[in-house]
């Protein structure tokens, strides 16, 4: 499924609502979180996961074509980690 | 610490931004996240342009560990959620402050 798909699907369940506005409300979604995350926030949403930022130190890679040694800095990346009901529900039978 | 962000400050964002109700900003949020696990659980795939996407793996049996007894004990197969944050997701992650 893509987010376009999302977006037809919830305009669907939601005949009150106009497309463009579901549009509006699914990027709401996703840039509230995104936000959050780039402001350092854990974003905790029960019986789904979690998203939170990673620290990954410098430290010292390959250049996997030629093999020379290159320097790849410290960084921040997302991450997320499902939740336990989540885990239960792709998991029953 | 910072505190986390939650459902209500998801709901309380599209209240703002999008002028629902409060109870309506609620139940998108709720609706939006049963929808994705819904395809997840059916073992579809979900991809957000420009946030990242969600995948269901197959882990197979392997052996692992009682962390406190040491005693070695299986770990069932199972299916897992995996999520890889599109290159826009972590550019904003990495470039904050």
């Amino acid at each position: 499924m893509t987010k376009s798909e999302l977006i037809l699907r919830l305009a669907e369940l939601n005949p009150n609502l106009y497309h463009r506005d579901v549009e509006r409300i699914v990027n709401c979604f996703f840039d509230t979180i995104t936000d959050a995350l780039a402001e350092g926030k854990r974003v905790e949403l029960r019986g789904f996961g979690a998203f939170s930022v990673r620290q990954r130190d410098a430290r010292l890679g390959r250049n996997p074509r030629t093999g020379e040694a290159v320097d790849v800095d410290e960084k921040k990346v997302p991450f997320f980690k499902m939740g336990k009901s989540m885990l239960e529900r792709l998991n029953q039978s | 610490m910072k505190r986390s962000l939650i459902r209500a400050d998801l709901a309380e964002a599209i209240y703002q931004k999008i002028g629902l109700s409060r109870n309506e900003s609620a139940d998108i949020v709720g609706t939006i996240l049963d929808e994705i696990s819904d395809k997840l659980e059916s073992g579809t795939n979900v991809k957000i342009t420009s946030f990242g996407s969600f995948t269901v793996r197959n882990k197979n049996q392997r052996m692992g560990r009682n962390p406190k007894t040491g005693q070695e004990v299986p770990i069932t197969p199972r299916r897992v959620l995996s999520f890889r944050p599109s290159h826009i997701l972590r550019d904003k992650v990495n470039n904050s402050d």
